[in-house]
Parts: structure tokens; sequence; C-alpha cells
């Protein structure tokens, strides 16, 4: 067996036999789904509760208008003031009082209703009410105008604009959220792939210095086998974790919102009942619809391929930096400084991804970054899903490849020199030095 | 081919830092060679040059008549001055893991673990983690793990660190007894008593340079101060040792005896001869100790390193 699988072996081993590693690889899961199933619960819960607006109609045009919901109850006053009207809904403990006062002109009217109540009103309520009375003072004012309201119904055309592009594939709006939803998870599975396992890279090499068996290791093989089968070997194990994540984590979701009637992937929370009412009757059928053909759209073949090569390139890229980085310290607490110029990058590129890339995805600052070795494999997957040329990816993933053996030449370099060193940490200026030696 | 390992002039900088300048030693073939220095000599460095750690900048390395190349890893077993284990993996995993990486199989690792645990009578310990073992004990897992691919080279920068006086001779004549067996022996260390014991040759590196190189015993030889420790029963004292002081370089001398003897040093010069000075002392009275002065490799290397 040759010395790089033997280590890869090893570190494989090691990591997944560690207890807080099945700890964490076990319980991640289970406080998430706890976690999520309170919060559905208590959103639920909150949901439930029924609310009772006291409406005082002066001006007799809403007579009828507002229908009691599931969680809405309305209470319509009458032959009242407005003040007793107030002490009544005090009385009867009532969320609110909607006051419509009496004027001539419906304009006028619709400008001096009011909302009284204890405490500030939720945006949700005030909004459906908005939507409600608006819909209908517009409509009585259009019989006003003598307008025949049927007739307005009769002549509304829905108009969807279809999508295509030259090459004759066709796209939606909805498409564009899925692929944004798709580029940033992708991008942001990504950045937290790095961050987990990159540390787990930078402490392991640490151990090696602090438990002083390096030096016998590197007896036996290169430095840069050692390194290089430190970066596989987390990573086998870091994707381990992740499949055992996404599979126990998926039966745990099916199993709790089976047991416990919560239905965790459709709950339906305030604010999609807000985008209901505001796509004004436009079935959520429609949508589910649309997502489908928005799902096929999406270039699946380009964005797999493209996820497995980026995300590899990239997170080698980045893990060799921090074994680098694990080699020129003695303890974690002396990495913050060597962390920071790659946490920037990072974080930078989710940031020029989540922001640029959905206000023009092919504009030029997410493109220049696209490119960028350290910002490519998040800004590159975030985009890949809106269509990008072939050449672009393939120019990208090729500097990204090329600044990755750059990067492991250099960290092998530091790592050389850095994993014999002990007891003083050292400056920029003496890494760069370690390079040259 | 006498000589297993052939250093040639060879020198390494760490920037502006010169750590080695153009050192060269010569190691026989089963000799037990004593790598003595001051700390921060380059010690170290020529070792890790020689373990292919440390790339030099220039000069040659041979061994056993080739130039070193990475094969020559699995001919060579080092033991680091700054050595430990992986503290939470099990002592067996742990040495099968380093003896495969230095090129055995694994049944073949499996069996030789086998033989030197019961050799060391550590055979239970197979299951145990590192850090449930006092250091003594990690250290025989070093040495075993060093040993265990039967190099020709050993390299032990100093292994009795951390031992007791007795598992310090356990290991001292598994050294010898490896020797024995054919192997040569690089031993760096600062206890020049084990030195003085075990070592056929010695190199001294100071400030980066070799000052001095060759068999023990020459070295001795070169070091010898000519000095004879003398004691002499007589009833004129007195009287001897001005007479003495006169023809000689004298000084007093202290030692154990069991009459009240005159306790002398005396240096003779290049061309006086001990047994002349023997006869001229018999016929002045009773000579009750006769013994040449020779230089300790603690004096020799206290006076290298001062003059340099």
């Amino acid at each position: 067996m040759n010395h790089l699988s033997l280590i890869i072996k090893r570190e494989y081993l090691t990591k997944v036999k560690n207890k807080s590693f099945i700890v964490m690889t076990i319980l991640s899961p289970i406080i998430m789904i706890v976690l999520i199933a309170v919060v559905a619960y208590l959103s639920q819960l909150n949901n439930d509760k029924v609310r009772v607006i006291s409406v005082l109609d002066e001006s007799g045009f809403v007579q009828g208008v507002f229908k009691n919901s599931e969680k809405t109850t309305y209470h319509m006053l009458e032959n009242m003031s407005l003040e007793e009207a107030k002490t009544v809904s005090k009385e009867t403990a009532s969320y609110g009082l909607l006051h419509i006062d009496k004027f001539d002109a419906i304009e006028t009217v619709g400008n001096h209703i009011k909302f009284y109540s204890e405490e500030s009103p939720s945006l949700t309520l005030m909004s459906n009410l908005e939507g409600q009375l608006e819909k209908t003072f517009t409509n009585i004012k259009l019989q006003q105008q003598g307008i025949d309201l049927d007739l307005i119904n009769a002549s509304k055309i829905r108009i969807d604009i279809a999508q295509e592009s030259f090459k004759g594939e066709k796209t939606s709006k909805i498409d564009s959220f899925a692929k944004l939803g798709f580029g940033i998870a992708a991008g942001y599975l990504l950045f937290m792939f790095i961050i987990i396992y990159g540390n787990m890279i930078m402490r392991s090499v640490i151990e090696e210095k602090t438990s002083r068996i390096i030096e016998i290791i590197i007896s036996s093989v290169k430095p840069v086998q050692l390194m290089l089968g430190k970066i596989i070997g987390t990573s086998l194990a870091g994707i381990t974790q992740f499949v055992i994540w996404m599979i126990f984590g998926g039966l745990l979701m099916t199993v709790v919102s089976l047991v416990m009637g919560v239905d965790l992937f459709d709950s339906t929370t305030p604010q999609q009942e807000l985008m209901q009412l505001a796509s004004d009757g436009s079935s959520m059928d429609f949508y589910f619809e649309s997502f489908k053909t928005a799902m096929q759209n999406l270039p699946l073949i380009n964005l797999i391929m493209a996820f497995i090569l980026f995300f590899i390139g990239g997170y080698l890229l980045y893990s060799s930096l921090y074994a680098a980085i694990g080699a020129a310290v003695d303890n974690e607490t002396d990495t913050q400084q060597f962390l920071l110029p790659i946490i920037v990058p990072l974080i930078l590129a989710v940031y020029i991804g989540i922001f640029t890339v959905i206000e023009d995805p092919h504009g030029t600052v997410s493109t220049v970054f696209s490119f960028i070795p350290l910002t490519s494999p998040v800004v590159m997957l975030m985009r890949i899903p809106f269509g990008v040329p072939v050449w672009q990816q393939l120019v990208s993933l090729l500097i990204l490849i090329g600044s990755f053996m750059f990067a492991v030449w250099i960290a092998a370099k530091i790592y050389r020199v850095g994993i014999l060193m002990y007891g003083k940490k050292p400056s920029y200026k003496e890494l760069i030095k370690w390079i040259k030696y | 081919m006498n000589n297993l390992l052939e250093v040639e002039e060879v020198s390494k900088n760490f920037g502006d830092f010169i750590a080695l300048n153009k050192v060269s030693i010569t190691v026989p073939k089963g000799s037990i060679f004593g790598l003595l220095g001051p700390n921060g000599a380059g010690k170290t460095t020529l070792i890790r040059v020689i373990n292919q750690i440390t790339m030099p900048d220039q000069g040659k390395v041979h061994l056993d008549g080739e130039l070193l190349k990475p094969a020559h890893i699995k001919d060579i077993g080092y033991l680091p001055e700054e050595r430990g284990l992986y503290k939470s993996m099990k002592v067996g995993e742990q040495a099968l893991y380093l003896a495969q990486l230095k090129g055995l199989s694994k049944a073949e690792a499996i069996t030789r673990l086998k033989y030197w645990f019961e050799r060391l009578g550590i055979g239970d310990w197979w299951n145990k983690k590192i850090q449930e073992l006092s250091k003594g004990m990690a250290q025989k897992i070093q040495f075993i793990v060093t040993v265990l691919h039967q190099p020709k080279l050993l390299i032990f920068d100093e292994p009795f660190s951390g031992f007791d006086p007795i598992n310090a001779n356990l290991i001292k004549d598994e050294i010898l007894r490896l020797r024995e067996e054919g192997a040569t022996v690089i031993f760096s260390t600062h206890r020049m008593e084990s030195v003085e014991e075990l070592c056929d040759d010695i190199a001294l590196i100071h400030k980066s340079n070799k000052i001095l190189e060759g068999k023990l015993i020459n070295v001795k030889r070169n070091y010898k101060i000519n000095t004879y420790e003398v004691g002499i029963r007589t009833e004129h004292k007195k009287k001897l040792e001005q007479e003495l002081a006169n023809k000689f370089d004298i000084s007093t001398a202290n030692f154990k005896t069991l009459e009240d003897e005159l306790k002398l040093n005396i240096k003779l010069s290049e061309t006086d001869k001990p047994n002349d000075l023997l006869s001229y002392l018999t016929s002045k009275g009773e000579v009750s100790h006769f013994v040449e002065l020779i230089p300790s490799v603690n004096d020799i290397f206290i006076q290298t390193v001062r003059n340099n």
C-alpha cells in the first residue's frame, strides 16, 4: 500500500471514530429537526388564535364585505358613536376597531379610515384589511361612474410573458427564483463545508505538531504527501458526515411530521397567506405547475458537473491554505491572525453572489468575481443556474485548478518548514521567507 | 565499502542563518557514532539532512555507497529528540500505521510488533491509548517503531531521556544488540558518560562547523595530557614534593588511599618517559598509585568548544 492511501485511511478512520464527530453527526440533524418542529409548532399555535375585529361602518359602504375566516372574525357594530364603539371593542377584548367615517364622496371616506387598537396591529392584518377595502372601494367607485363590473371582470386578460432563450430554452420568472435558490444553496453549502472541514484540517495539523509526532512521520513520508493525505482524508470524513446528515435529517423530518401532524414542509405561514392574497385569485396550483417546469428547465447536467468540479476545486484550494496555517502556528489561539485573509474573500464571495447575481447574473461584477480564484467557486456556482457559457466555466475552472496547485505548492513549503518550528508565532514576513527556503 | 554513511561538505542556510557549514562526517559500518555538540550547533539539521527531511543547499550524502534517494527512507530508523505519538490512537494501531509507512506489509508488521512487545514486556498494551501511558512507556513504543523495519542505519537523538535507570539500561542493551546484528548507529546526546560507554567514533559540531572527528580512542590520544596521578608512601613528604617540583610540573591530586600518602599529579614533558618517572619514584618510597590521566569525553568537549 502506498503512503498516501495509508495516510488518507488513517485520517479518515480517526476522524470518523472520534467521539465528538459521532455525537455531532447524530445530534446535529436531531437538533435541527427539533428546532424546526418547535418553530413550526409555535407559529401554528400563534396562527390558531382567532382575532376578533370590531367594525364601525358609518358610511354604509362595507356592509357584507368582511367575511369571517378561520383566523379572523369580524364584529359589526351599529348605531353608536366612535367613543361608544371604542368602549365596546375594549370590553369585548377585540383585537382592534376599524372605523369607517361617513362622508359624501367615496374618496374622502377611503382617506379617513382608521384602525384603533391596544398595541400596534400586525403587519399582515393591516395589509389584509387594506387589500379588501381597496378592492371594495374601487368597485363601488367604478359602479358610481356607471361602469359594468361584470364587463370589467369578463374583460380581464391574464398576461404571462413566455421567456425563451435564443437557443430555444423556455424560461419564466419562477425559473429565476428556482435558479437563485439553487445557486445560493450550492454556494452556501460550499461556504459551510470550507469553514467546518477547513478548520478540522487545521486542527489536525496542529495536533500533530503539539503531540510531536510530526518528525517521526515525515522521516517516512514527504510533507506534501502528509498534507494531501490529511486534506483528502478529512474531506472524505466530511462528505460522510454530510451524507449522513442528509439521509438521517430527511428521515427524521418525515417521521416527525407524520407523528406530530405538523406539516413541516408546507405549513402556511402568514407570509404565504399574504402572497396568496397579493397574487389575487391566481391559484397556487399554477405556481406549482410552473415551479415544476422551472425545475425541468434548470441545466441539470451542467449544474451537477459544475457543482462537483467547483466544489472540489474550491474546497481543495481553501483547505491547503488551512493546512498551511495549521503548520505555521503552535496552537489554535494563534490562528486568528492568519485566518482573516482566508475568511474575508470567502464571505465576500457569498455576499457578491447573493447581491450581484440576483441583480444581474452576467453583469461585470459577478463575471469578474467568478474568475478570481478565491471567490470563483462560490460566485460561479451561483451564476451557473442562469446559464453561463461553457468556455467561461472552463476558463474559471482552469484558473481555479491552477491556483489550487499554486496554493498547494506554497502551502507545502510553509508546511515543510512550519511543522518543525516550535515555540513562536511567525510573522507574515517569516512565512514569505519560509517559502524561499 | 567500509563506511555506511558519508556526508560530504554539506551546507544548509536558513535565510541569513548558516545552520551547517561544509560539514563532512564518515560513519563506519557497524559502529556506534556519537554526534556531539552544544545546543543549537546544527546536529538536528544534519540529522534531518540524513533523513531527507531537510534538503541541503550544497554537498552530498552517500548511504551504503549510493547517493541518498527517497527509497533510502526504509533503510533508516530515526528517533527524534522532539518525539510524540497520536494521543487518542491505540498503541497497536499506531505502531502498525508507522510501521506500514516505513514500507512493511501489515502481516509482517504485526508479527514483528508482537515480537518486540513481548521482548520489552509490554504485550498487554496493544489496545491502550497513548494518553493512558506514562512518558517512559510511550518512549518504549517509539523505540520499537524506530527499529521495527530493521534499518541499516539507526539514528537516536537523546534516546534515554524520559527513561528510568532500569529501562535506560534495557534500551542501551537493545542498541548494543542491534549493533551486533549488523546495524550502524548514530547517537546524539548531551550525556557524556553514555558516549564514553557506547561510542566507537565521535564527531563534534560547534557553531555549524565540524571541529572534531575520529575514533574515540584516537581523539583521546590526541588530547592526552601526559599527566600521571601518583601516590607514594614516604617519610619525607615535604622533601620529595620539593624535589619533584624542581623536575616536573606538579599539582596536588585528590584520590582515596589507605595511608597518608603524598598525592600528586605529575605532568611530563614530551621527552620524559613514564618508566623513568616510575623508577625514580620507587627509589624514593613505596609507590601505591600510578595512573595515566586520560581525558574524558566531557573534558574534550568542553576544551574543544572553548577553544573555538
